[in-house]
């Protein structure tokens, strides 16, 4: 191992520059002769658009456009096209609904797009956009996920009266139909999954510049697939070879899935730019985000879990309603709904299952991948099922998870929801998590909390995610003459430290020091490929690339090498950063060849100068991170308080190339999904469809006194299915911290008779299920 | 527009400014200091601390009129700092930031704790940072950061 390699926890390259505040976020971008824009949004949650009138807003004084939807169709911006073709309950096929940059008739969502004002100053824009005025004819709107299907529901397009999208399905419906017929014990329960919003801390930013000279265009945004971005503002919107645009991402400021690639405001800035021959700039803030930007999870599941007389499930069905929005603009808004399906059947080995989505429209926002885009909510589902069953079995919770278990032995696995898992200890990861957890412990502490008035409990749960779907990546490693390295990868970061990992991975496999190496992402005209960072697959793809680029450069520069030490190839050895003819002393550094390798008089006759290599990577299956997260809260049912006093994780995401990277991983992930039960919501008044959680004031999120401390344990299993053995760690701790924060509150809460909460489990919520369970007892 | 003279990280500037210029708008779009960010623009998010007269103040809900003869430090502006030259390393060592974003508030806030409440424990920690927001840590390596400067000073 070198000293720099991977397995290190080494500190992260990325801090010193962000802990002086010498990062470069979106909204720092400034350029010269830029103009500010404002977004005017729909305020109602559903209305026809009588008329706009542009006049008063036009006449401030520093404003240079007012554009409505009108002025965006005149020029026949494309959309973002929709390549899957599904179908109805009906057969019908799923009508595609792009969302236009700026809305034409009819609103469908709070903060639809209505117009973009650009001026020269941020204060003319927002004089203009307050003095534009909209004749609006409110419409009945639906935001509610089961309401959207109920036979009087309001219609958010005509052409599809109950709106419903499509149906996707997983499984062997006859399988399963079978499975539950010869069961001795069938568990039903229905989960509503609440809609969230990644909220990172940075809003996004648009600043759009065309440059007619060059006739491109150049994006500067915080997005995390830059070049599926260039993709598809070339292809798609202004029709024009990839070649005429480049975006450029540098430091952002938290992603999460959902700083997805089809955001309107991308086009419009450049559209604006091209018009006014001058760059836009766009800065969203707080508020705005929450009605312009992608939402999160929201759906409504009733599952059914069969078991025979021996505690040994035989079946699962599932069926759930997938809240996607107003509109489907892109695959993205389906992402969540359908692509994690597959793992509804967690660790455990179940015969037959079968599975089905029906995606809704509704009056909000789009929904679209955010921390574990259906992970967490498949693992949600059947990890509470295990612990129902468990209650209504009157066996132990892990015990009946125990017998249930795929056992190593059994993987490679094809689950009966099409997936094929290849390996983990899931009984290991939950036996070391009630060890580290003191789960036999437990009951004495749940008396003593008694004794203080608490009611204390303690949830597990077992997750497994599909991660780092087949798709490819890029990575090249170019020599510079002084034979340092440049390090240029397709995949973006937005805080993972993938500038650290990366170096580590080529620090492992060339031997070079931290120092000789720069890590370049974020720009479609320096890298030359890239489909980005998502689905917890940086490392498995981007890193796996990069391993197979510096394969590449240690078998160019090998010749190099035997050419400089005067011996044959065939004796050359490598290693840490050193060629050596075998058996002797005679040595060459990895530098010292990069530096003569662009010297034609050290080069063996007839090479190439210079040391460049690039390699791109597709995994051909999925990689399958695992776990087990215990959780212990302790409530205070006079206020509904819920303190979380202790959270343990066993993970297995593989090869850990740094540890203290991963953890930090963890540690964040866990705290979205702690989050998510115990307090964020995006609300909306279920009769105006008003949104009532635009803040940070009303939309709660964990704060420092909010958590302990969170113990992680790693049991890494290497997966064959990429060269550095790891399956990825981004989304594992969300994935988790749902079932496992939910199942603690529980157990919390059965001594008094409450068998289930709302999510968000605000101390209200939890106080008025106290209050419903004392009054059913009485 | 109002004439306000203010000194930032030790330079004095004076300009003429709109009345409802934020103070953060001011630092970070007249003056160009990109470190102090906006996260909320209400104050509850912590981002945008800076100091103002030695004391922490949110720049999102201060008027830059209100800064007017008032001595400013951005997070620029600490690289002669003992106690943030502490808290910087602390936070490298503890795996205290992510994305970055909360970063330079959340080190003016843990400043202000480590210099205001030398023998705080943890739970003080953690309330004292509950003003300030992370989405990407949970808040372990930003607690375990301030707490080993707290140590560090103690001795």
């Amino acid at each position: 191992m070198g000293q720099f390699g991977i397995g290190q926890g080494v500190v992260r390259e990325e801090d010193p520059r962000l802990l002086r505040g010498r990062g470069i976020y979106a909204g720092d971008v400034s350029l010269p002769r830029q103009t500010y824009a404002i977004m005017v949004r729909s305020p109602h949650a559903h209305a026809e658009m009588r008329a706009i009138d542009t006049e008063a807003a036009k006449s401030i004084p520093g404003v240079l456009a007012v554009y409505t939807g009108e002025d965006v169709a005149a020029d026949n911006l494309g959309v973002p096209g929709m390549p899957v073709k599904w179908t109805r309950p009906d057969g019908a096929p799923m009508a595609y609904r792009p969302q236009p940059p700026l809305a034409l008739g009819r609103v469908r969502y709070v903060g639809d797009p209505v117009a973009l004002v650009v001026a020269e100053t941020l204060d003319a824009a927002r004089d203009a956009a307050e003095a534009l005025t909209v004749d609006y004819e409110p419409l009945p709107s639906v935001t509610d996920t089961a309401r959207t299907v109920e036979a009087d529901a309001p219609v958010i397009w005509d052409d599809a009266p109950d709106n419903i999208s499509a149906l996707y399905q997983a499984g062997d419906p006859a399988a399963t139909e079978a499975a539950f017929a010869k069961a001795a014990h069938v568990v039903k329960r229905r989960f509503v999954i609440s809609r969230v919003f990644a909220q990172y801390m940075e809003a996004r930013s648009a600043v759009g510049e065309y440059d007619e000279r060059e006739d491109r265009f150049t994006l500067y945004a915080d997005v995390q697939y830059p070049h599926r971005v260039r993709q598809l503002l070339a292809e798609k919107i202004f029709q024009v070879p990839e070649q005429s645009v480049r975006v450029v991402a540098r430091d952002v400021g938290g992603g999460f899935g959902t700083k997805g690639w089809q955001y309107p405001e991308h086009r419009l800035t450049l559209w604006a730019s091209r018009k006014l021959g001058r760059p836009v700039k766009w800065t969203c803030e707080r508020t705005e985000a929450v009605q312009a930007d992608e939402h999160g999870r929201d759906n409504v599941t009733e599952a059914e879990l069969a078991f025979d007389e021996n505690g040994k499930v035989l079946g699962l069905r599932v069926r759930t309603l997938a809240n996607i929005g107003a509109y489907l603009s892109a695959i993205r808004n389906l992402l969540a709904a359908y692509t994690n399906v597959g793992t509804l059947v967690g660790v455990y080995d179940i015969p037959a299952a079968h599975a089905e989505v029906r995606t809704v429209h509704s009056n909000t926002n789009p929904t679209a991948p955010y921390r574990g885009a259906g992970r967490p909510e498949a693992t949600y589902v059947i990890e509470r099922m295990f612990d129902a069953a468990a209650r209504e079995l009157g066996i132990d919770r892990t015990e009946l998870r125990a017998r249930n278990f795929i056992p190593p032995e059994k993987m490679p696995i094809k689950t009966p929801l099409g997936l094929c898992y290849d390996c983990g200890e899931f009984a290991a990861n939950q036996q070391e998590a009630l060890k580290i957890a003191d789960y036999a412990g437990f009951e004495a502490r749940r008396e003593e909390a008694l004794t203080r008035g608490k009611l204390r409990g303690i949830g597990t749960a077992n997750p497994i995610e599909r991660s780092a779907s087949p798709s490819p990546d890029f990575a090249e490693i170019r020599f510079t003459t002084d034979g340092t390295a440049t390090i240029l990868m397709g995949t973006k970061s937005q805080g993972q430290g993938h500038e650290t990992v990366y170096k580590q991975i080529v620090g492992e496999r060339l031997g070079l020091d931290s120092e000789r190496m720069r890590v370049i992402d974020g720009d479609t005209d320096r890298v030359a490929f890239g489909i980005g960072t998502m689905g917890s697959r940086s490392t498995v793809i981007g890193g796996s690339a990069l391993y197979r680029a510096a394969d590449k450069i240690i078998e160019r520069a090998k010749p190099i090498a035997a050419h400089m030490l005067e011996a044959s190839v065939e004796d050359m050895e490598f290693e840490r950063g050193v060629f050596a003819v075998a058996g002797t002393d005679r040595t060459v550094t990895l530098t010292e060849v990069a530096k003569a390798s662009f010297l034609p008089a050290r080069l063996p006759p007839g090479s190439e100068p210079g040391l460049f290599e690039s390699a791109t990577f597709a995994p051909e299956d999925d990689t399958y991170p695992n776990g087990s997260h215990v959780c212990e809260v302790e409530i205070d049912p006079e206020t509904g308080e819920t303190d979380i006093v202790g959270y343990w994780v066993v993970d297995d995401v593989g090869v850990v190339v740094n540890p203290t990277i991963v953890k930090g991983q963890i540690h964040g992930g866990v705290a979205q999904g702690v989050g998510q039960v115990l307090m964020e919501q995006v609300a909306y008044d279920p009769d105006s469809g008003q949104l009532l959680s635009a803040s940070f004031m009303d939309y709660c999120m964990p704060r420092a006194d909010d958590f302990s401390d969170i113990a992680i344990v790693s049991n890494p299993v290497p997966t064959a299915r990429n060269p550095l053995g790891v399956k990825g760690a981004g989304e594992a701790g969300t994935v988790g911290a749902l079932p496992a924060t939910m199942n603690a509150l529980l157990d919390a809460l059965a001594p008094v008779g409450v068998d289930d909460l709302p999510m968000p489990a605000t101390p209200h919520a939890i106080w008025q299920a106290i209050q419903k369970a004392k009054s059913a007892k009485n | 527009m109002s004439e306000i003279t203010v000194t930032i990280n030790g330079e004095t500037v004076t300009q003429n400014v709109e009345p409802r210029l934020s103070l953060a708008d001011f630092i970070r779009d007249h003056r160009r200091l990109t470190g102090t960010h906006l996260g909320c623009e209400h104050g509850v998010c912590g981002a945008c601390t800076v100091l103002m007269n030695g004391e922490p103040v949110r720049s999102c809900i201060t008027f830059a009129v209100v800064a007017d003869g008032a001595e400013i430090t951005t997070i620029e502006g600490f690289d002669e700092d003992e106690p943030m030259t502490q808290l910087r390393k602390a936070f490298h060592e503890n795996h205290a930031l992510q994305c970055g974003y909360c970063t330079p508030g959340m080190l003016v806030a843990a400043r202000d704790i480590v210099t205001r409440l030398p023998d705080a424990d943890e739970a003080r920690v953690r309330l004292e940072l509950a003003g300030n927001l992370c989405r990407c840590t949970g808040y372990v390596g930003i607690v375990n950061a301030v707490l080993q400067v707290l140590e560090e000073r103690r001795v």
